[in-house]
């Protein structure tokens, strides 16, 4: 029997707010625990929640970013439950007025079609502490922080329109896309900026019932959940094809040891019992406000998508992959107008410096080479002073802070020799100094030819020092071979 | 000095009669003398009272000081009290001593008002006899073995026995007004978001205001000009301008309409209750009010809806108190499980906990939609009634409580017997209207209210009749016999 | 309506209160009384209504995002039942 897997994601992001969403405690990370948990944060007796501004403009944001319904009058409510790291014994969240309504995502997928992903809700929420189990704590206890506490989040409900881990990943990261380019999230996933939940059921294909499914929590990298996901369809089908039956359970996965485990113990008679929390009003969005921001919005990735091919004459995937992020599109754009050569800069943005900063975990903000530095190289390249090879020094010796491309091209003489009459006397040098090679050429078959030019040109390169314009030493070498034949 | 009201006190300090220094010693020298006899004061602040007392002696020395300035208050054991035990009259809080001050604790201070110490009450403000206090019940002066009512039975009680001139207090469903009917004191529950609820430890939310008691009306007016505030640290707080209280209490109750809810005077009233309620009612008529009788319909509803909707509230309040940041951690928890309902169930009382249970329950799948759902619907009609009501007249009058100060124990058995205690009471909380308790007779020996509810925001209104009925009645000033 | 004992059961495992086998009834009976109570509820005819859970009709107040809170951890563990290096300590959770 062929199987069709169900999927349909929660993810929690952290709202780029200086405050947390009922308090004025900084929400900062890293800070030394707890000293950024205040007497609301801690639930003090008698404390009470404010409501925080920019949390609300955000989630606004987000719902106008996915085209969504904005709820203009929203309620908070309380969710009940007991945990060390909830410190007033309920989250406060929204349930039956959430302020983000019905929406839609469009992902890419990698045969290069499109994919609308519904999504069903998005309602503000407090994040909870956290607690920690190991180190230097007194035997049998856990240590609870509570700087994360307060924490505004955004929860965005898609629907289960997923059909593969690809899709579901292509769907994660396209959200993350779009909260970093409106700003609301710092993107940062090994901090905990973005949290997925995978809701996960498989049925026979064809079948139009959903299957039961299992939740996943707390994933915190595509990786993870890539791999959460493509084991937990496995898991299933093995299940149901053995004769078994799937059963409705929060699950956890553990990205390090590959192991994933049923958290059933922990969810016996949950009953949340949400009530409105009365100590907060409904919250009431005007016209005024929605329109302002939607004025305000930065720049969607699908848009900017389409203008990196109208204006650039990019790709459809070299538009998506950079568009994708907000600091590499503002990253290339730099380069793209400081070099006239788009498709060039675009390769070295996707490319060599993509490569160096994931290797030297930066990201775009921090890059050693700027845009403009790097323009400046990819003008050479475009107008032909060095080659691609050379290019790659220059990039590495701009890398290390040595100068402006120019500079360095200048202090190594990596300058290219383009000038036809000195390439064409290298060219004739070589092939006379090398007489067997040229038999052996003129033998070959016509299909193997193309093979035995490489040591032409390797021969050639290495006389000019690596100088000589490929392309040229290209043309000229075909052109005096073929005298020959 | 014990026997003068605020408004004497206050002339008396301003005047240089006598010093806060002076009236402080008097009143915590009381309360060394007798509050052993009512148990109405968990925590006395006597060094901390003195202090405040001398600064408070410099500014009026300096002129031109705020009314409340040295003068000598309690808070209910509710309100958190920076570097003082807040107990809420449960072993939870036993030993919770706040890094912070409520907000109205926050407004005397600011003042000049000098803090005596802290009241007892009703365990989390959950009952209305004062019999559930961890710190065991309060005895009301006018016969010991009666209750003082309840929650604030402690700050009620305090001022019957002259231990305080004035106290805060707060109402749920009736624990100012209630309390000041059983101790023959003047209480006033003002408009929801009037008081912030800042520091004020959480009973039901949406149906808790602080609000001021004393021994006459105009005191009342004196504390609430201090009380009330808008506070951006309560999102229920309202901003509104706060009257100056004590301008209007001069105002002549003529052609003031005043409606007699006949839902107010049915079975369960106390005949003598009703022979003093009506008697008072007829002495504002003699100086020119008009009584019209009008009808709150589904008054009869308010009592259920509100032990649906202040015990789930509850439910979801309590839960902060589980023993790992504050408060009461039981011994040698086995695991996280056994910590949490240990902590709890040592912790809080029997009704507390049953109230915890209901409140649940209320919230509960399945039941919500037939409990919280159902309730917040008759919220809305009991709301309507009044607002119909309003429509016609100016006030509504009618008893505080059903009958005077019961026996301690009376109602031990049967929680509903002790909810209807509060039956007339808890529609203006779940309506969210201001009301008013004052002396209105002595009925077997103990005193007995009268309510005046009035519309949102009209506390200056309740405040002017209830003054005016205090010019030409006698009953606040009565006292009780141990005292005098 | 009447409360079964399992049910009570239930309720005290939610809120984390552990009733002993001596007072079960006795809350059983209180329970059930003070349901029966708010069982008049039920005779209200409310349709058309909403559920109102504030008296009345105001929204809610935003605040700036500006930090104002400082460092008071000292003071706020200092009435902590059990702090380790700046942790709150509980028995440990089982994950």
């Amino acid at each position: 029997m062929s199987w069709e897997t169900v999927i349909g994601l929660e993810v929690h992001v952290q709202l780029a707010t200086k405050t947390k969403i009922f308090s004025a405690a900084s929400t900062a990370f890293g800070a030394t625990p707890n000293s950024q948990a205040c007497a609301i944060d801690l639930a003090m007796p008698g404390t009470l929640p404010v409501l925080n501004k920019q949390a609300v403009n955000y989630a606004i944001m987000f719902g106008l970013a996915i085209d969504a319904d904005i709820c203009q009058e929203s309620v908070f409510e309380r969710k009940n439950y007991f945990y060390p790291d909830l410190p007033k014994g309920y989250q406060t969240t929204q349930l039956e007025k959430p302020i983000v309504g019905r929406g839609s995502v469009t992902i890419q997928l990698a045969d290069g079609s499109e994919k609308a992903i519904g999504i069903h809700h998005a309602h503000l929420e407090e994040d909870a502490g956290k607690s920690t189990h190991e180190g230097n704590l007194p035997h049998g206890m856990s240590g609870v922080d509570l700087n994360r506490a307060g924490t505004p989040l955004i929860e965005i409900v898609s629907e289960p329109d997923m059909r593969s881990a690809e899709e579901a990943i292509a769907f994660a990261k396209k959200l993350h896309s779009i909260v970093t380019s409106i700003n609301i999230c710092d993107g940062e996933m090994s901090q905990g900026s973005m949290r997925f939940d995978v809701n996960v059921s498989v049925r026979p294909t064809g079948s139009s019932v959903l299957g039961t499914r299992t939740e996943t929590k707390n994933l915190n990298s595509f990786k993870f959940m890539e791999e959460a996901i493509e084991r937990e369809v496995e898991r299933q089908i093995d299940l149901i094809e053995d004769g078994g039956i799937v059963a409705q359970e929060t699950r956890l996965y553990n990205g390090d040891t590959k192991v994933a485990k049923s958290m059933r113990s922990k969810e016996e008679a949950n009953d949340y019992r949400y009530f409105p929390c009365p100590d907060l009003l409904p919250v009431l969005i005007s016209d005024a406000t929605i329109e302002e921001l939607r004025q305000a919005l930065p720049e969607l990735p699908d848009a900017r998508q389409k203008r990196f091919v109208s204006q650039y004459g990019l790709s459809n995937y070299d538009s998506n992959h950079i568009a994708s992020d907000s600091n590499m599109s503002a990253f290339f754009e730099v380069v793209a107008k400081g070099s006239s050569n788009a498709k060039l800069a675009a390769n070295w943005v996707m490319g060599e410096l993509s490569g160096a900063l994931n290797n030297a975990d930066l990201n775009f903000s921090g890059s050693p080479v700027s845009p403009q530095q790097l323009a400046g190289m990819v003008a050479r390249i475009e107008d032909n002073s060095i080659s691609g090879k050379m290019a790659k020094l220059v990039f590495e010796a701009m890398w290390k802070g040595e100068g402006t491309a120019d500079e360095i091209i200048q202090a190594k003489g990596l300058k290219q020799v383009s000038d036809s009459g000195a390439l064409e006397k290298i060219v004739a040098e070589v092939l006379d100094a090398n007489l067997a090679m040229v038999e052996d050429f003129i033998n070959s078959d016509e299909s193997k030819r193309k093979k035995k030019l490489g040591g032409f040109m390797g021969q050639i390169m290495k006389a000019s020092k690596g100088q000589a314009n490929p392309q040229q030493v290209n043309q000229i070498l075909l052109q005096k071979l073929n005298e020959l034949l | 000095m014990h026997n003068y009201t605020i408004a004497e006190l206050i002339k008396g300090l301003q005047n240089n009669e006598f010093s806060s220094v002076e009236l402080t010693q008097h009143f915590l020298d009381r309360i060394s003398q007798l509050n052993d006899d009512y148990n109405a004061i968990i925590t006395v602040t006597g060094e901390q009272a003195l202090n405040a007392a001398t600064l408070a002696d410099q500014r009026l020395s300096l002129g031109d000081a705020p009314a409340m300035c040295g003068v000598p208050i309690l808070h209910k054991d509710i309100f958190c009290t920076d570097g003082v035990r807040t107990s809420c009259g449960s072993k939870m809080l036993d030993n919770f001593i706040p890094p912070y001050n409520a907000t109205v604790v926050e407004n005397f201070a600011r003042d000049g008002a000098v803090m005596l110490g802290k009241t007892n009450m009703d365990e989390f403000a959950m009952g209305s006899s004062n019999e559930t206090s961890f710190y065991g019940p309060v005895k009301n002066p006018w016969a010991t073995d009666s209750v003082p009512g309840g929650s604030s039975g402690g700050s009620a009680a305090a001022i019957a026995a002259r231990l305080a001139p004035g106290a805060t207090a707060t109402d749920t469903g009736g624990s100012i007004r209630q309390p000041a009917a059983l101790c023959g004191i003047s209480g006033l529950k003002p408009t929801y978001g009037r008081v912030s609820r800042w520091g004020m430890i959480a009973f039901a939310s949406s149906l808790d205001q602080a609000g001021p008691m004393a021994r006459t009306a105009e005191d009342c007016a004196i504390l609430l000009n201090c009380m009330a505030s808008f506070d951006e640290k309560d999102s229920t707080s309202v901003d509104k301008n706060v009257p100056d209280y004590t301008a209007s209490l001069g105002n002549s109750v003529k052609g003031l309409k005043i409606g007699i809810p006949k839902e107010y005077f049915s079975e369960g009233l106390h005949p003598g209750t009703e022979v003093a309620v009506r008697k008072a009612l007829a002495d504002l008529e003699a100086q020119g009010a008009e009584l019209v009788e009008i009808s709150l319909p589904n008054s009869e509803l308010s009592v259920p809806a509100y032990y649906v909707i202040a015990p789930a509230e509850a439910s979801a309040n309590l839960s902060r108190f589980d023993g790992v940041k504050y408060g009461y951690r039981c011994e040698n928890p086995k695991d996280l499980q056994d910590m949490y309902c240990r902590s709890r169930t040592e912790g809080f009382g029997e009704e507390v906990q049953r109230r915890i249970l209901i409140g649940t329950y209320c919230l509960s799948a399945g039941y919500y939609d037939a409990y919280y759902g159902k309730a917040q619907q008759v919220r809305q009609l009991i709301q309507q009634d009044f607002s119909d009501a309003f429509k016609s007249v100016d006030l509504i009058m009618g008893p505080t409580c059903p009958s005077p100060a019961f026996k301690f124990g009376a109602k031990g058995d049967d929680p509903v017997a002790m909810y209807l205690e509060d039956i007339y009471t808890i529609a203006t909380n779940l309506a969210g209207l201001p009301g008013m308790s004052v002396p209105c007779g002595i009925v077997e020996d103990k005193p007995v209210g009268l309510q005046i509810i009035g519309n949102y925001f009209d506390e200056a209104r309740i405040l002017n009749v209830a003054h005016q009925f205090q010019q030409i009645t006698n009953w606040h000033q009565q006292t009780p016999e141990a005292i005098s | 309506m009447t409360i079964e004992r399992k049910e009570i059961e239930k309720l005290a495992t939610l809120s984390r209160l552990a009733i002993d086998e001596k007072t079960i009834a006795d809350v059983t009976g209180r329970l059930s009384s003070v349901l029966a109570l708010v069982d008049q509820l039920q005779n209200a005819n409310t349709d058309s209504l909403q559920e109102i859970s504030r008296p009345f009709h105001t929204s809610q107040r935003l605040r700036d995002d500006e930090v104002s809170e400082t460092d008071q951890r000292d003071a706020f563990q200092a009435i902590a039942p059990e702090t380790h290096n700046g942790l709150f300590t509980v028995p440990k959770m089982i994950e």
